[in-house]
């Protein structure tokens, strides 16, 4: 398939969408690049999946405009807009077999018959779905399900491929493999997509940009790694991966750089604008360094108060002077700590970061 | 150019400039008009109607016409939907005002008919484009229809009407003369609470419908879970058993009521012989007008509650029990929940019928008064007051509405949607044993009594005359549908064919009118948002609230005179079929429609499929059992509908109804009641050919034998 040369971009321009008095994306610009996959990531009612209706035209904007590929198609209805969208629930026609399902986009746009059928196979087979064509939707597995949702939007070859949560209706072997399957594919053809989850360990693992969305605006907008390190709020730490939100003290020692106080602990790292005095600090799990207590005078000391073996690593919840900590160490799976020990803690400088 | 709207702007003006713009003696296709066209002033299109007839009024417009062909150069973003709407909006009010206000002009015809249609047009293209209704013109378009054919056709008429509440009878405003007519003691009287003497007629219609809604909704219930639930042998002959009672004209079943319980009854012949119990009138009043009713209308909620019961997902079922619910909880707690909104829509079909229902209190009623029937006597009686009519008929609306929204109410926002884009497959379970007994209990000797009731009625064709004479006859039947072979061909002599052909003809044209009109707006409804949809709602269930005999009172004041003259012909017999039939579409539309996942609909508009492909191809498919609803019953209760007719048949449009009524009138019950076997004979058929063309629904669920083979290892 010649889908590369068809992929556009998605671009919105302080798109606001509102249901009388109730508010579901306020004011929200963002770009997505032809041929990238790029994630809404959100809790529930954050705004993710009107954000994505709205690119497919099923809802039209309270204000701003929104591009295709270039072309403002604000007030071009869903017919029209040459994007299509894998529903969570999947939206297969129950009353058609497998291949009417996935010749339907392509009969309606006014493809004969038999070039329908040929790109509907076609379409399947890049799924793996070969010898199902008859079959009913009812009669395939939840997986299977999906795929001919897939391939039923992407034989259409649109500018923009949507998903609306996919994974969602899977078990978690599946989840996993389903995702990596979107992201070859996604690849493979330099598609276009925008994928809406509420699953942060499935964004950060498909996506080139990351989109985080709460209470119906924007909270930060990066790629994983950026999000993952350099969280711009509370928020954005918490919902990516695991962050143990701390207070401590800043003072600043130069253009880029500050010393932080953690209780006892002291270590540079970038300021990112905050000002000097007590600032919130989000420190990764895997950031925190434990060591049994040697009596000598450590600068942080704590007692561990749960301690879970997980194969690979252990988390244990650490009592401390600033706060419980939550962490995660993988290097000394072979001689854990046990509950009621005492630690000196320390810190890896680039799994801390200042957030708002 | 948009193509849309030049489509219609060309349209609208080849109808402006050639098409007769008034009504025809004769009609369009009478061809007469052509001899002095274009110039003759009968036939003239409205340019000429204009330029040589005088008909300034007609001039302006040709401006809203042309408007947006010559200000195609507009390219702001906000102006050409301005532009549009100002035409669109305009336009149609225009022809409207100056048929109101210019006399001396004839009925709109073909010509201003198609006009006043393109600006109409233009309008809804002109929301569309406004970003209204998420910018789908299909959906602008069937919206736009909708509200003009209900403010045409029900608000204008019933408006004419409800004038006439607050106006004396020599047409002054008189306000206290509607008090005193609302607060009459005949109308809200409780004597019956404390003596012999009867309740207000208010209070005698609701008793009546709430009882009648109760029992059918029941009743239809328990014939519903026999045939989707049960291993019951006879199912095929239930079903058509359960549809007898619709296609049969109420009043005959009122008369086979008499037949069996009358003084002269069968039964009350039995009883007095076997055990010497004395013959009285008890079946004339409230036991027979309800024994009647729930004859006549069981059906109703029976095909209603059938589409919800099959409706309802097999999982939902199968997960209660995994739940470890036993069937009796499974169905107590996730069926029959899931069934609300279809037992509800059943109540109110009951409810609203038996207020509407003319014919068998006409004929059972006794002392009973009901509100229909004191409408019509109010206005074709001694009494002949047209105030006191229209004063009944708000209370009669009130109650109505009432019912509509206690089931809104109820109902509240749930979901139950469960035909779900994700392909379900599973089994419903069986009925628990008790239920199963109840529910056999119930409907079994219902079944047998409807049997007994249409036995009555064929056999009272065969004899010479009933509760005299028992022998063997065909004379009734030689009367109504004798044929001759003459040298020129089959003359048909018999005197009913007349009233049959037009019978089948208008019933004809209207049942897939009302089925489409109907499921256009239980789409609306059901699947847009736009504001004032309850408005919108209201405004198409109303026709249905408001009795057939204050219809068609409605339809002669309204549609006598220009600019819109109807009556007399077979229009306005077709009309006003479609709108008092339409809600039933509404309601079947609605209750299966709410049970397809509106995500099917949007992945459609996302494949690039169009709002009216995507009902096409999607919609319709799965909504075949409302289709064959809404065309039975449209087809049907145009055959058979009595109150409102009666007032619209002229002497070339006679119905079989009225005629029958005629004839019963005169005493020839024989002839009458071979002529009802004949109907009902011939809308089986009907029925049966409906059901075959449309045919089932295909959602892919397991046959239970499959699922039993599978359990066995190979």
């Amino acid at each position: 398939m010649s889908l590369e040369t068809r992929s556009g971009s998605v671009e919105f321009r302080r798109v606001t969408k509102a249901y009388g008095p109730v508010v579901a994306v306020r004011d929200v610009s963002f770009t997505v690049a032809a041929g990238t996959l790029v994630t809404l990531l959100g809790p529930s009612g954050c705004g993710k999946t009107t954000t994505l209706r709205l690119i497919a035209g099923l809802e039209m904007t309270t204000s701003g405009q929104i591009l295709i590929g270039g072309s403002d198609v604000t007030r071009v209805p869903a017919t029209d807009r040459d994007v299509s969208m894998v529903f969570q629930s999947y939206a297969l026609f129950p009353h058609m077999t497998v291949l009417e399902n996935v010749c339907y986009g392509l009969r309606v746009g006014g493809e004969p018959r038999d070039r329908a059928v040929a790109a509907a196979r076609e379409g399947l087979a890049l799924l793996g779905l070969v010898g199902f064509d008859d079959r009913l939707p009812s009669e395939l597995s939840g997986g299977q399900q999906q795929r001919v949702a897939v391939a039923r939007a992407l034989v259409l070859e649109p500018r923009v491929l949507l998903f609306d949560e996919p994974l969602s209706n899977l078990d978690a072997k599946l989840r996993r493999r389903v995702r990596e399957e979107i992201r070859d594919l996604q690849q493979k053809l330099r598609l276009s997509v925008v994928y809406v989850t509420h699953d942060q360990e499935e964004a950060l693992a498909v996506s080139d940009q990351i989109i985080v969305m709460d209470n119906a605006v924007i909270a930060q907008q990066g790629t994983p790694t950026e999000l993952y390190r350099e969280p711009a709020s509370r928020f954005v730490a918490d919902f990516i991966g695991d962050a143990n939100l701390v207070k401590g003290t800043l003072k600043r020692t130069d253009e880029r750089l500050a010393a932080l106080r953690l209780g006892g602990v002291e270590f540079a790292l970038p300021h990112r604008g905050a000002t000097d005095g007590e600032v919130n600090v989000a420190i990764r799990p895997e950031a925190v360094r434990l060591r049994p207590a040697d009596g000598t005078d450590a600068p942080l000391i704590g007692t561990i108060l749960k301690a879970a073996y997980l194969g690979s690593h252990m988390e244990y919840t650490v009592g401390s002077i600033i706060g419980e900590l939550f962490v995660v160490d993988s290097g000394g799976v072979a001689a854990p700590l046990t509950v009621g020990a005492g630690v000196s803690i320390g810190f890896i400088s680039h799994g801390v970061t200042v957030v708002d | 150019m948009d193509r849309a709207v030049l489509g219609w702007a060309v349209a609208g003006g080849i109808a402006y400039a050639l098409l007769p713009w008034y009504a025809l003696e004769d009609g369009i296709f009478g061809f007469g008009w052509l001899s002095g066209y274009p110039t003759d002033r009968a036939g003239a299109p409205a340019l000429v109607q204009a330029l040589l007839h005088g008909r300034l009024a007609l001039l302006p417009v040709a401006v809203f016409l042309l408007a947006p062909l010559a200000v195609r150069g507009v390219r702001g973003a906000g102006a050409r939907p301005a532009l549009l709407l100002t035409v669109g909006a305009g336009g149609t009010a225009w022809i409207a005002v100056q048929g109101f206000a210019v006399g001396g002009q004839p009925g709109i015809g073909v010509g201003g008919l198609v006009v006043f249609a393109a600006l109409l047009m233009l309008f809804c293209v002109g929301m569309a484009a406004k970003g209204a209704f998420n910018g789908d013109r299909f959906v602008s378009g069937g919206i736009g229809t909708v509200v003009t054919l209900v403010v045409v056709f029900v608000f204008f008429p019933v408006s004419c009407v409800l004038v006439g509440a607050v106006e004396d009878s020599s047409g002054a405003f008189a306000p206290s003369e509607f008090w005193a007519k609302l607060s009459a003691r005949e109308v809200w009287g409780l004597d019956c609470l404390s003596s012999s003497a009867g309740c207000g007629v208010a209070w005698n219609t609701l008793i009546l419908g709430v009882l009648v809604g109760a029992s059918t909704t029941a009743l239809g219930l328990a014939f519903a879970l026999i045939v989707t639930r049960t291993g019951f042998r006879a199912k095929k002959a239930l079903r058509l058993l359960t549809v007898l009672p619709i296609i049969t004209p109420p009043f005959v079943i009122g008369l086979a009521v008499i037949l069996l319980f009358g003084r002269a009854g069968a039964f009350t012949t039995f009883m007095e012989q076997a055990f010497g119990v004395v013959p009285s009138r008890w079946i004339y009043g409230l036991p027979g007008v309800w024994l009647a009713q729930v004859l006549a209308f069981t059906p109703i909620a029976f095909l209603v509650l059938i589409g919800v019961v099959e409706g309802i997902s097999p999982s939902m079922e199968e997960a209660a029990q995994t739940l470890r619910a036993d069937r009796w909880r499974t169905f107590t707690t996730v069926s029959l929940p899931l069934m609300r909104p279809g037992l509800a829509n059943a109540f109110l079909l009951g409810f609203i019928e038996s207020l509407a229902d003319f014919g068998n209190p006409l004929v059972l009623g006794g002392n009973y008064h009901v509100l229909s029937i004191s409408i019509f006597f109010a206005v074709v009686g001694a009494q002949h007051d047209r105030g006191r009519a229209a004063v009944l008929s708000i209370v009669l609306l009130v109650f109505t509405l009432g019912a509509f929204y206690a089931q809104r109410r109820w109902l509240g926002r749930r979901s139950y949607a469960t035909v779900t884009g994700k392909g379900d497959a599973g089994l419903h379970p069986p009925l628990p044993a008790s239920v199963r007994r109840l529910v056999y209990a119930t409907a079994l000797p219902w079944a047998v009594f409807t049997a007994v009731i249409y036995v009555m009625i064929l056999f009272g064709g065969f004899v010479e005359t009933w509760g005299r004479d028992h022998r063997f006859s065909l004379r009734h039947y030689a009367a109504a549908f004798a044929v001759d072979v003459t040298e020129f061909g089959l003359h048909w002599k018999g005197a009913a064919w007349n009233s049959l052909w037009t019978t089948i003809e208008i019933a004809a044209i209207s049942a897939p009118l009302t089925a489409a009109v109907g499921l256009l707006t239980a789409y609306l409804i059901v699947r847009q948002r736009f504001r004032g949809k309850e408005a919108f709602e209201f405004g198409t269930m109303l026709s249905f609230a408001i009795p057939g005999t204050v219809i068609g009172i409605s339809y002669i004041l309204a549609f006598n005179t220009p600019p819109i003259e109807l009556t007399g012909t077979g229009i306005i017999l077709v009309i006003c079929f479609v709108f008092r039939n339409m809600p039933v579409g509404v309601r079947a539309g609605i209750a299966a429609m709410s049970q397809i996942d509106r995500s099917l609909d949007e992945a459609s508009l996302t494949l690039g499929a169009r709002s009216l492909t995507t009902i096409r191809r999607v919609i319709l498919p799965l909504l075949r059992p409302a289709i064959v609803a809404a065309l039975v019953f449209s087809f049907v209760r145009a055959m058979t509908a009595i109150s409102a007719v009666i007032f619209l048949v002229s002497a070339n449009y006679d119905m079989a109804t009225s005629y029958i009524v005629g004839r019963v009138e005169n005493g020839d019950y024989g002839l009458a009641i071979a002529y009802c076997s004949v109907l009902i004979g011939f809308m089986v058929l009907v029925v049966l050919l409906i059901q075959f063309v449309v045919g089932r629904r295909r959602l892919g669920r397991r046959a239970p034998t499959q699922v039993s083979l599978e359990g066995i290892p190979a």
